[in-house]
């Protein structure tokens, strides 16, 4: 066969998974090329909903900034102002008390599981059945409720302060999240046979978009990402904080890369979150929840350094670097969504578009904590 | 060949069990709160804008005009103008205007009032046609208001 | 030319046959629309449309009203005849089809010999119908949407007529209403139970409805017309009425297709039990599959273009063949 007949000529095409799309969660553009319905090349254009963040932690005293730290990830908003919180007080050497501790690892946990419960109601609804994000959000809504009677507000919370929490949880709080948590073990049933074993979303997710932990160590994705690629990296068991050491729980990992493994990730995480929750409940101390002692407008000593957390995405980092008066010199703010989003290019080069879209689903993008 | 079979009955008993649990669902009751037929309940700490607050005792407002809300406000929504009565200890609160427009609800200036003076209050219908009624929220008059209805 | 008695009755009963069946297909068209809106809300814990009249009645009132005063809009460089004649293809087969349909014993458009046969030639010209709108809107996504459909109907037409074919070889008849009439009784006569012919006769009902579904590009077969990945589909560039009449078509077909259903295998206008036969047992039986149709819509994700394929032509063509193969070994020992 000659040179000439083997070289096929196929046609490219450069299409707009624009902006405004239905199934990129929030202003994402992706410049894909596709060759018929191939990925060829896909190219992730991000910005629209930059807002300058880190500027502004540089123009904020720390403290006026806590309301911008859950404007970032807004769906797990207890995580960002958990990292930035620790890394204040780890510079300025604040020591929580432990009931403080032990609130706002139940409060962040809480998050955890509703941001979850929100990610399979949205993923689902990308791939098509409309139902199963009633019943998340459901259940998700009764999170809401608790932590909107302990905190004010039902998704930017601004509750952790420089030593502690601002507000202290009441008994109502507690028997609300311990019915909460037997009410959801009992639905988790419900959920993996409307879902998991469902033939058409197992076509669906297993065995599509491979992600292997070459890449995710290349790219530095981390979260439910890693984790459904065999690699247990989990902040909260790497380096732990908090009161993390002293409950017991496990770290759901799964080998396949797929995004069937990444969905059952998540799905375990939940559960085990529900048991770190009522782990906490129980060995909740009394005592104060605010460090005495924390000057109002807060100088922390000159240095640098190094917070991250285990938020629901991935690990979230924050960095300061102080030069002793009341602002930051320099304030980043590590998204894992980006590191997420960093990877869809080299993985989805090949892919159809159907499976290249459940792939970002997967990724658990929330859009502006990639711009901040 | 057994699990050509298989995987047909298997795949099809799974969509039966997931229509079997949609149709489960129509039998609970509709979660949906019929708004504005009904309404919820704000509960305690709901962040609505905040409002200045009496005292109890002296029937005046707490605030001093002492400027910590000012201050400590990262969206500078605030101003507020005071002034000293004669023979009094300490200042009184002439103006106090919040541009709701700015304010994300963080409650920083609720914590920094020395004087117990801020609270949130659990106003959730905010409606207007235009933006000048929010830019310019004028917190004494409304609370003054407030006080004529109550009392 | 003497205008006799008969003549007269002939031209009114036309008449009145033409005007009820439109009005038929348009009336389900408009209230299948709102029980598509009213059982994802039972499903979903939620209420469904509830403003417009009492427990949202006229809402399809209300959406007629909404597409009625869209403006209609021709693309430029789009092929003008094809893109308005293109909802006309889709729409007119349906009713078609409702006229050889037996509604009750009394009732029914036409009794055709081949009534079966006509069934089927009628609603293949949708397909044409939904290729050429997508193509003559000068849309990419569109055209390529249309291609789609193309293909998933030719897929699924073949197990549909597979069951079609083996289930006339027990009936012997092309015949619909001779095919009820074969059914009298009470529901084990009916021929989805019926087992001597067949032994996977239910699984053939199956199979019909699956086809069914995907033919009228329902449920999770709907790859065109819900949020397809490019947020197009063969549709994008019709507006207002236009849009609307594929719309009448698609719960058209889906009333052609559960119709179709309960006659060949639930019996028409049999009662379960063989005490009152009559119209409403029909209408019971069609709108409790229209609910299921609906049903499956809201329980599941969707599949791929290519999960589609393989289901029709590597599982539906075969055990459509095994169902085929039983049943001429059945009749021939039987």
């Amino acid at each position: 066969m000659s040179i000439e007949a083997q070289t096929l000529h196929r046609e490219t095409f450069i299409l707009n998974l624009g902006p405004q799309h239905p199934a990129t969660h929030g202003v994402l553009r992706i410049k894909l090329t596709l060759d018929g319905e191939y990925i060829e090349n896909a190219e992730p254009v991000i910005g629209y909903g930059h807002r300058m963040h880190e500027k502004m932690g540089e123009n904020r005293t720390y403290a006026k900034f806590l309301p911008n730290t859950a404007r970032m990830d807004y769906v797990a908003a207890m995580f960002n102002t958990h990292g930035y919180v620790c890394a204040i007080e780890r510079l300025a050497g604040i020591t929580v008390p432990e009931r403080a501790d032990f609130i706002r690892v139940i409060t962040a946990e809480l998050n955890r599981v509703a941001s979850h419960l929100l990610w399979v109601g949205a993923f689902l609804i990308d791939l098509g059945g409309f139902t199963p994000l009633l019943y998340t959000f459901d259940d998700r809504e009764q999170i809401l409720d608790l932590l909107e009677a302990v905190t004010g507000a039902r998704l930017t919370f601004c509750y952790y302060r420089f030593g502690g929490v601002c507000n202290d949880i009441d008994d109502d709080f507690i028997a609300g999240t311990r019915k909460f948590v037997a009410r959801l073990r009992s639905r988790m049933a419900m959920y993996h046979a409307l879902i998991t074993k469902n033939v058409i979303f197992r076509r669906r997710c297993e065995n599509i978009g491979p992600i292997s932990a070459e890449i995710c160590r290349k790219y530095g994705a981390t979260g439910p990402v890693i984790r459904g690629s065999g690699v247990a990296y989990d902040v909260r068991k790497a380096e732990p904080y908090s009161i993390y050491p002293r409950l017991d729980f496990n770290v759901p990992v799964y080998d396949q890369g797929d995004c069937m493994a990444r969905y059952l990730v998540r799905m375990d995480e939940i559960v085990e979150s529900l048991r770190i929750v009522e782990q906490a409940l129980e060995r909740l101390p009394s005592g104060p929840i605010m460090a005495e002692k924390v000057p109002r407008i807060l100088k922390p000593p000159k240095g640098d350094c190094y917070f991250n957390v285990e938020s629901a995405r991935g690990s979230f980092g924050v960095r300061v670097i102080s030069d002793g008066t009341d602002k930051a010199y320099r304030l980043k703010l590590r998204s894992p969504c980006f590191s997420n989003l960093s990877i869809f290019q080299e993985c989805s080069r090949g892919m159809l578009l159907a499976d290249a879209l459940a792939l970002l689903g997967t990724l658990d993008l929330v859009i502006p904590d990639i711009d901040r | 060949m057994w699990n050509y079979f298989k995987e047909i009955f298997g795949g099809a008993y799974s969509l039966l069990v997931g229509m079997w649990i949609t149709l489960r669902h129509t039998f609970r009751r509709p979660v949906t709160v019929q708004y504005p037929y009904k309404t919820l309940k704000m509960p305690a700490r709901y962040r609505g804008h905040i409002q200045l607050t009496y005292d109890e005792t002296t029937g005046q407002l707490k605030c001093a005009a002492c400027m910590a809300c000012e201050r400590a406000c990262p969206s500078n929504c605030i101003s507020l103008g005071g002034y000293k009565p004669e023979g009094a200890t300490r200042k009184m609160v002439s103006k106090y205007v919040l541009d709701f427009t700015s304010c994300s609800l963080c409650g920083l200036c609720v914590e920094s009032c020395h004087f117990n003076a801020l609270e949130f209050s659990k106003d959730y219908n905010l409606a207007s046609t235009g933006k000048n009624e929010y830019i310019v929220m004028d917190m004494l008059k409304q609370a003054q208001e407030k006080k004529g209805k109550g009392a | 030319m003497i205008i006799s008695h008969e003549l007269v009755i002939g031209v009114v009963r036309l008449t009145l046959y033409v005007v009820g069946l439109i009005a038929f297909a348009a009336f389900n068209a408009a209230y299948l629309s709102l029980l598509e809106r009213k059982a994802p809300a039972w499903f979903q814990l939620r209420y469904g449309p509830k403003e417009v009249g009492p427990f949202g009645l006229l809402q399809p009132v209300a959406d007629g009203i909404k597409l009625l005063t869209k403006q209609l809009l021709v693309q430029e460089g789009a092929d003008v005849l094809l893109f308005k004649l293109a909802p006309v293809m889709v729409i007119v087969p349906a009713i078609m089809c409702l006229a050889v349909i037996p509604f009750s014993e009394t009732i029914g458009g036409r009794n055709i010999n081949l009534g079966l046969l006509a069934t089927f030639s009628f609603s293949a010209i949708h397909v044409l119908g939904t290729m050429l709108g997508g193509w003559a809107s000068y849309n990419k996504y569109a055209s390529i949407a249309a291609a789609r459909v193309v293909a998933q109907n030719i897929a699924y037409e073949i197990p549909l007529l597979l069951v079609v074919v083996a289930l006339v070889m027990v009936t012997h008849t092309f015949n619909l209403h001779e095919i009820v009439a074969q059914q009298a009784g009470a529901f084990w006569h009916w021929n989805i139970l019926r087992l001597q012919a067949s032994p996977l006769m239910p699984l053939a009902f199956l199979i019909f409805f699956t086809c069914m579904l995907a033919e009228s590009n329902r449920a999770p077969f709907d790859m065109i017309e819900a949020e397809s990945e490019l947020v197009a589909g063969a549709f994008t560039e019709y507006s207002g009425m236009g849009f609307g009449i594929f719309f009448i078509a698609e719960y058209a077909n889906i009333v052609v297709g559960c119709s179709l259903a309960t006659v060949l295998f639930l019996g028409g206008w049999h009662c379960p039990f063989g005490l009152l036969p009559g119209l409403h047992w029909f209408l019971i039986k069609m709108y409790a599959l229209c609910f299921a149709v609906i049903w499956v819509r809201w329980s599941f994700p969707r599949t791929q273009f290519y999960g589609l394929l393989n289901l029709s032509w590597k599982f539906l063509i075969p055990l459509a063949f095994i169902h085929l193969a039983l049943t001429a070994v059945m009749l021939k020992l039987v």
